[in-house]
């Protein structure tokens, strides 16, 4: 497996038993960060039958069928519930999961801080497109206020989540923001976040042009991705910017990083002298 | 099983809800994962101390029940035998996973200790208002296996079974117990290993290469290898075909829904467990299930003495609802009798099987009251 590369290496990972086409839409940032995951696993040398994809529901949700690793698609905002038990029970096992803004943060809301303030040890790619895909385009929590959504036609009133404030109020112990244009920098984040003990968050800017683009006033998917680049800024550079010039500004990077052992390492430690093993 | 020789034994004075934790350790069960809920909460409560103390054993509260459910699918996936308890409102919040569990053939126990209801109705009051949501709580239409207990003993002994059934047939099997057998404190035996059959889900033996995740089997049944053992395949909420991918082919679709049906329809003398008492020349006959059960037992033996040929048909299974058994019962008695702490969830399918052909009378009682030999008893010499 050394030496390949690019469209040879994303194959290596590819069910070939799948039937393909995917579901992803034609400038979809979803496909983007599979193929991030997939060099990420790459290049930390991780054994296939060692990664376990957990995946919620929505478009970001099908991700999993696609690759060749132990994938689970559960139940739509469940995700973090389900992957808690498999690395309690598979504590040396890759636990990643996949979910999308929606799927995180509304229905699954509760799940999300629980699993960061409990620090079980695994890593969460939230795919944050600011919309709710695969159910048409209806708003989501992180829909930019003013923004229009089938379900705030005339603008949404509400005030948005904020994924990295949240995750890291509520005890992460690895945050980080990336965005699909930035592939490198994106790597690297998840990268860390699989290898960091404990929860660890990455979330990923990824445009949705069918649902979110359109009606937002974004002439093509293009379009966004050249707003991606101009809004994303590295987390260095936005702190140096006085917060009156930051406009539509997002700080990417990571936000933290802390060593704290996982819930299952803690577990699996006290449960060893219960057993008299000390 | 076998009912224990005593003097090899354990014996313990136990929590309908202890026996039900001794019940599942003895089955194998290394894992739990819940919210407290009265009348169910001691089950969690003594597995938080239990588990980690055996070789593999894990234990996590989580935030809800939503959660408990999810980390216990996933901790099966993973190859683990995983109970969670609950009662009733936290039931009504396992339902959607619930049904992924049926949908993606994971062996599960849940445990509801049923509490009066709707809502938090009343929670340390025995009801039997559950029956039915254990049957067709979740979405879509689907097999399921639900037991329940009417002793201390039974709690062990049925917990025992429903993992057993559950890693059989790959498929979450609900135990009912209302809250009078939870809380009662009774000796129980503990039976030696070779008193009790195990039974572990199978694991294939063909290469990961050749292995399909959904086939179909002699049994309807397809191995099950756990997360992480060399066998990489997609578990998916979805319809899917063989291969684990979604589908909405019909042909694929039907034989996949038909599957799930079989695998259980099959085997029902394996499934529909009863225990009949005094049933051979019964001319009336009480049906019931639970704590209710145990008073009919007793108003039996008293109709008895008083020259009324009465019988009992206790119910272990409560789906697939036991149809031979009670069809046997309507040949030879001229009523049924069906006492239950609802307004009617089992009379509803004895009704059905009855069609008709002799009278069933029901008593209903829901003021959070359990059903007293006295009240059976009346209605048995009306008869
Ligand atoms: C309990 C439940 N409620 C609602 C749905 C419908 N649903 C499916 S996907 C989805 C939202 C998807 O949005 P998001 O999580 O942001 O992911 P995206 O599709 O944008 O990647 C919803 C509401 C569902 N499947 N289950
Ligand atoms: S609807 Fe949006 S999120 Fe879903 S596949 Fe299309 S572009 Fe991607």
């Amino acid at each position: 497996m050394a030496d390949i590369k690019g469209t040879q290496l994303i194959h290596e990972y590819l069910r070939h038993n799948k039937k393909f086409p995917h579901v992803f839409c034609a400038g979809c940032g979803h496909g983007i960060v599979l193929g991030s995951l997939i060099r990420s696993i790459h290049g930390l040398g991780l054994a296939k039958d060692n990664v376990c994809i957990v995946a919620g529901i929505g478009c970001s949700g099908r991700l999993a069928a696609y690759v060749d690793f132990n994938t689970v698609h559960t139940t739509h905002g469940r995700a973090l519930t389900f992957a808690t038990g498999i690395k309690m029970a598979k504590p040396n096992m890759h636990v990643i999961v996949v979910m999308g803004d929606g799927d995180s943060m509304a229905i699954g809301g509760n799940h999300l801080i629980h699993a960061a303030r409990r620090n079980i040890g695994v890593t969460a790619l939230i795919l944050n497109n600011n919309i709710y895909g695969m159910t048409g385009g209806q708003c989501s929590p992180t829909t930019p206020a003013g923004s229009y959504s089938m379900t705030t036609p005339m603008g949404q009133m509400e005030q948005s989540f904020d994924c990295v404030e949240l995750c890291t109020a509520a005890g992460a112990n690895y945050v980080a923001r990336g965005s699909v244009f930035h592939v490198n920098k994106l790597d690297s984040m998840i990268m860390e976040g699989i290898t960091n003990p404990g929860f660890g968050v990455v979330e990923i800017l990824s445009p949705c042009f069918t649902q979110y683009g359109r009606k937002n006033k974004f002439k093509s998917p293009v379009d966004m991705y050249h707003a991606l680049k101009s809004k994303v800024t590295p987390l260095e550079r936005f702190n140096a910017i006085p917060e009156a010039e930051r406009g539509e500004r997002v700080p990417s990077g990571v936000f933290v990083k802390k060593d704290k052992p996982g819930l299952e390492e803690k577990f699996y430690e006290m449960a060893a002298r219960c057993q008299g093993g000390e | 099983m076998a009912r224990p020789k005593k003097k090899h034994n354990k014996e313990i004075f136990a929590l309908g809800n202890e026996a039900v934790v001794e019940g599942a350790l003895l089955a194998g069960c290394n894992f739990y994962a819940g919210y407290p809920i009265t009348p169910s909460s001691e089950i969690m409560e003594i597995m938080a101390q239990r588990l980690p103390t055996i070789p593999n054993g894990a234990f996590v509260q989580m935030e809800d029940e939503i959660g408990g459910l999810g980390a216990i699918i996933g901790a099966s996936l993973a190859g683990r035998k995983a109970l969670t308890a609950t009662s009733g409102p936290g039931f009504s919040l396992m339902q959607e996973n619930l049904g992924y569990g049926c949908i993606t053939e994971t062996p599960l126990v849940i445990v509801n200790v049923m509490r009066g209801g709707p809502s938090t109705g009343l929670p340390t009051s025995p009801a039997q208002g559950d029956v039915q949501q254990a049957r067709w709580g979740t979405h879509g239409d689907h097999s399921i296996i639900v037991l329940s207990a009417s002793n201390v003993q039974e709690c062990l002994e049925m917990t025992i079974e429903a993992f057993n059934l559950a890693e059989k047939y790959r498929t979450p099997v609900i135990l009912l117990i209302d809250e009078i057998t939870a809380h009662t404190r009774e000796k129980i035996i503990i039976p030696n290993e070779d008193e009790y059959e195990v039974f572990n889900r199978t694991l294939p033996t063909m290469p990961p290469e050749w292995y399909k995740p959904y086939e179909e089997t002699v049994r309807g049944v397809p191995p099950m290898p756990a997360i992480g053992s060399g066998y990489r395949f997609h578990v998916t909420g979805l319809t899917h075909d063989v291969n684990g991918f979604p589908t909405s082919r019909p042909d694929e679709v039907r034989e996949f829904n038909e599957r799930l049906f079989r695998k259980i329809d099959q085997f029902l003398p394996d499934i529909q467990l009863v225990e009949e008492i005094d049933t051979e020349d019964a001319e009336v006959a009480v049906i019931a299930y639970g704590t209710v059960a145990r008073s009919a037992e007793l108003a039996v033996k008293q109709a008895r003495a008083l020259g009324v040929k009465a019988g009992l048909l206790k119910l272990k299974t409560l789906f697939p609802y036991p149809r031979k058994a009670t069809e046997k019962l309507m040949y030879k008695a001229k009523a049924i009798i069906v006492p239950e702490m609802n307004m009617g969830q089992i009379s509803r399918e004895v009704k059905r099987v009855n069609n008709g052909q002799v009278s069933v009378r029901t008593i209903n009682k829901v003021d959070g009251q359990i059903i007293t030999p006295a009240e059976i008893l009346k209605v048995l010499t009306r008869i």
